[in-house]
């Protein structure tokens, strides 16, 4: 029993991971219709960015917010010089753009950083709270982080102007423009605000998992996972379907054997698209023909 | 009366063939203009060639300001608020969030908005009751209500309305029209009205162009057009 | 035979009797390297039929070429087959597992399922590792193979008989390959990828179209992967990184998709632009693949092929 709780716990510090990348992925989606397949990727390499900043010195809260900074606009960037050519353009091509910058990005952090594994330090007490035996610390701290960071894009969306002229430019571009909404920025900013909620699931796995270039191939799959399970347009039901993404990877994987819960998402994943293909809380599609 | 919009030798386009083949037209400030025509006749790419969401060429000119190299956004900027063909309501999101879309260009201006609020509530009561529904699920009368409105919470100098008759039925087209002469005269908006509806459209406008395959074939007085034997012909059916 | 076919058929004819001198003339292991080539080539060109005739993204291409190429190493390794034997084994457990994975993938489109796939590639090298497949599969540690010698008494080194064995394969996958794709079936996959709908009203299964050429494009690249473990001698989980999924990607944009000739040039991309990377870092390959695969997804979206048709046409 202790043991089952210790792996719900643990499964839900790497559910709220999953759930921060599975909203990343909704918020790209819901504004383009495209996954993006270097979410991963872009996390790792401001992971990377984290570690030199606190590896010359600077205090980690300090990195931590340098490290959401920048990734914030190097994503935007990335979105106004890579993604906005080929936003009209047939899937292969924007699927293409993708897997080339997540060729691209793995193999810079590889040949900068090399391919040998990092340790990357969690800003949380190495003790447990409280003398509990259940959750450590960075565990704890990391739930409390991811939750902070939903809450706070729930409120953004719901509550300032900004949000809710993401959330038109997303749905109807062409009225969002009849409303005065640049609508290419609002996409930048989507892009941006994926890119820095990447860079703090990044920093909060990275202790767990240690820094390396190829770290975020599994993870991502987990977080894809739990979108598709929650809903790929609907950013609620990503947040809880990567949390239990989180849970079912980690008890699985304590029941039947770590080699099996990539493949356990790589099922559910299946079953999701067979069963529903919009996941439990996602709208259905409807397409003209 | 000074013009407020002026359009010269403005041709469009959507990538292939002409759709307007060099029209000229104005706007009168604080008048209502309309274009009448056919299906395909390109009156709605008129209403989009104001605001640059197709292709074009020549000149247009709004409150003494060249727009015809203007981004939609930045026209809209200007004052001008296009209600377009079909509506374009924002369906997941809830009446009152398509209201202060409308004001997004002033989306600091707290009080304004709130009594701008009141004031479209205060001509479609109908959409105060909506106000926390989601607007995909308004009706088709309501959605035209609620585009009207989202148009007028930007405070425009000039309206474009792509067809606001179509698909109602004539009850709720009769409200509708009224209010846009009340919107003309209390808030001082000049009004450019595309309709298929001639008769309805008339008896709003001041100034009437008649468009036939991207051309203006007939323009005048409102009056003067009704009275036109063709026009009564082929568009009065009297 | 109108002219254009009269012109392939020559060109074809060509690159056929260049490809058959050159073992006898290049060091060995330029031999390993262009069969390397032809391997790739069978695995493009599986990877075409899907993606670029039918319209259906594959990110998980590696992942059939792994089954493709575990197939033949256990047959070898456990039951002495021998290794020619592999190649029709290794298509057809690839074109049902294929056929498998395409019926539920098949209610996806694009990014979905180039997202159902990418789950295959990233989940079975830690599948090939679990304890229970261990007995077959060998675990971490993989397994090592022998290369065949040449048969019949031929005078021909391992790598040279090797060569041309691959070669007389990629002859005839291209050939079928082609026959299909200017087949009927071809045309309805064509159809399916342009127009699904009118496909559909016009009586084309589009569900069973879809399934059958996931299954079909598998195949190719599992025996491409039956091929690779021969030449390799050696299969193990890491030898089939993601990368490899992507790797073919770039092989068909640089290639030309919806090409027989793309898969070709793909596949000599493949094997040699490590190389170009070399001059700065060996860290840099993948940064060189995806390099070009954005030069060529913004500048030139039709590949090689399309770039030399459009040279042929101007001069022409």
């Amino acid at each position: 029993m202790d043991a089952l709780l210790h792996q719900v716990f643990a499964g839900l510090a790497s559910g709220g991971i999953y759930a921060s990348l599975a909203l990343a992925l909704v918020m790209i989606h819901n504004a383009t219709n495209h996954i993006n397949f270097a979410q991963g990727e872009m996390a790792m390499f401001s992971t990377y960015i984290a570690w030199s900043l606190i590896n010359i010195g600077v205090p980690y809260w300090a990195a931590f917010v340098a490290t959401i900074v920048i990734s914030f606009f190097a994503a935007a960037a990335i979105e106004r010089i890579l993604i906005r050519p080929v936003e009209k353009a047939p899937v292969l091509t924007v699927v293409s753009v993708f897997i080339g910058l997540l060729l691209i990005l793995n193999s810079v952090a590889g040949w900068i950083y090399t391919y040998t594994i990092k340790s990357f330090t969690s800003p949380f007490p190495s003790e447990p709270p409280f003398g509990n035996k259940f959750v450590s610390s960075h565990e704890l701290g990391a739930i409390a982080i991811a939750l902070f960071v939903l809450v706070a894009m729930y409120l953004f969306f719901r509550v300032t102007p900004l949000g809710l002229a993401m959330r038109a430019a997303a749905e109807n571009p062409a009225s969002s423009r009849l409303v005065g909404i640049r609508v290419g920025w609002m996409l930048a900013l989507g892009w941006g605000f994926a890119g820095a909620i990447g860079a703090i699931a990044g920093m909060m796995i990275a202790p767990l998992v240690y820094l390396d270039p190829n770290m975020m191939a599994g993870i991502m799959l987990y977080a894809f996972a739990g979108a598709l399970l929650g809903g790929i347009d609907n950013p609620w039901g990503a947040v809880i379907g990567g949390f239990l993404m989180g849970v079912l990877e980690n008890v699985v994987g304590a029941l039947i054997g770590t080699e099996l819960k990539l493949t356990v998402a790589l099922v559910l994943i299946i079953i999701v698209l067979l069963l529903r293909p919009n996941g439990l809380w996602g709208h259905k599609v409807v397409s003209r023909v | 009366m000074s013009a407020l919009l002026e359009a010269q030798d403005l041709h469009a386009s959507y990538g292939g063939p002409a759709i307007l083949k060099g029209i000229s037209f104005t706007v009168g400030e604080g008048g209502i203009t309309t274009v009448l025509g056919a299906n395909g006749a390109g009156k709605t790419t008129l209403l989009r060639a104001i605001c640059g969401m197709c292709h074009r060429r020549g000149r247009v000119r709004f409150a003494g300001q060249a727009i015809e190299n203007k981004a939609t956004e930045d026209v809209v900027r200007l004052g001008v608020a296009h209600v377009p063909d079909g509506r374009g309501t924002f369906l997941h999101l809830t009446t009152e969030e398509n209201l202060r879309l409308g004001a997004y260009t002033r989306h600091r201006d707290k009080t304004g908005i709130a009594h701008d609020l009141e004031r479209v509530f205060g001509y479609f009561p109908k959409l105060k009751e909506r106000r926390k529904q989601q607007a995909g699920t308004l009706s088709g009368g309501e959605q035209q209500m609620l585009a009207i409105s989202r148009g007028l919470m930007l405070r425009p100098k000039l309206m474009l309305l792509d067809e606001p008759s179509f698909g109602l039925a004539p009850l709720i087209v009769q409200d509708i029209f009224r209010i846009m002469r009340a919107i003309n005269i209390q808030d001082k908006v000049s009004i450019l009205l595309v309709e298929q509806n001639a008769e309805l459209a008339l008896d709003l406008a001041d100034t009437a162009y008649l468009m036939e395959t991207g051309q203006v074939v007939l323009s005048g007085p409102a009056e003067q057009i009704r009275s036109d034997p063709s026009v009564r012909k082929a568009y009065l059916g009297y | 035979m109108n002219t254009t076919n009269k012109s392939q058929l020559l060109i074809a004819l060509a690159a056929i009797a260049v490809a058959l001198v050159l073992p006898f003339v290049v060091p060995d292991y330029r031999i390993f390297q262009l069969t390397m080539v032809l391997i790739y080539s069978i695995a493009l060109l599986g990877l075409n039929i899907l993606t670029g005739y039918n319209g259906q993204i594959s990110l998980g291409h590696g992942a059939f070429y792994a089954i493709g190429a575990y197939t033949a190493a256990i047959m070898m390794d456990k039951a002495n087959a021998p290794y020619w034997s592999t190649l029709p084994v290794a298509g057809v457990i690839c074109l049902v597992v294929g056929f498998l994975f395409g019926l539920p993938a098949l209610r996806l489109s694009g990014h979905h399922l180039a997202l159902a796939t990418l789950a295959l590639a990233v989940a079975l090298p830690q599948l090939l590792k679990y304890k229970h497949l261990e007995h077959w599969t060998g675990g971490v540690q993989g397994i090592n193979l022998l290369k065949p010698d040449a048969p019949f008494g031929l005078k021909l080194s391992q790598d040279q008989w090797l060569y041309l064995f691959t070669l007389a394969v990629v002859v005839l996958m291209f050939v079928l390959a082609r026959n299909l794709i200017r087949s009927r079936v071809g045309r309805a996959l064509v159809a399916i990828r342009d127009h699904p709908v009118a496909a559909e009203a016009m009586g084309v299964n589009n569900a069973m179209y879809k399934s059958l050429t996931f299954g079909v494009s598998a195949l190719y690249t599992g025996v491409a992967g039956a091929l690779s473990a021969i030449a390799v001698q050696f299969v193990a989980p890491d030898s089939f990184p993601l990368t490899i999924s992507f790797f073919f990607l770039v092989g068909i944009v640089v290639g030309g998709v919806a090409s027989i000739w793309g898969p070709i040039f793909g596949g000599f991309f493949i094997q040699f632009a490590p190389n170009m990377a070399d001059y700065l870092s060996k860290d840099l390959t993948g940064a060189v693949y995806g390099v070009f695969l954005l030069l060529f997804a913004y500048v030139m979206p039709t590949g090689v092929v399309g770039f030399l048709r459009k040279l042929a046409s101007k001069s022409a």
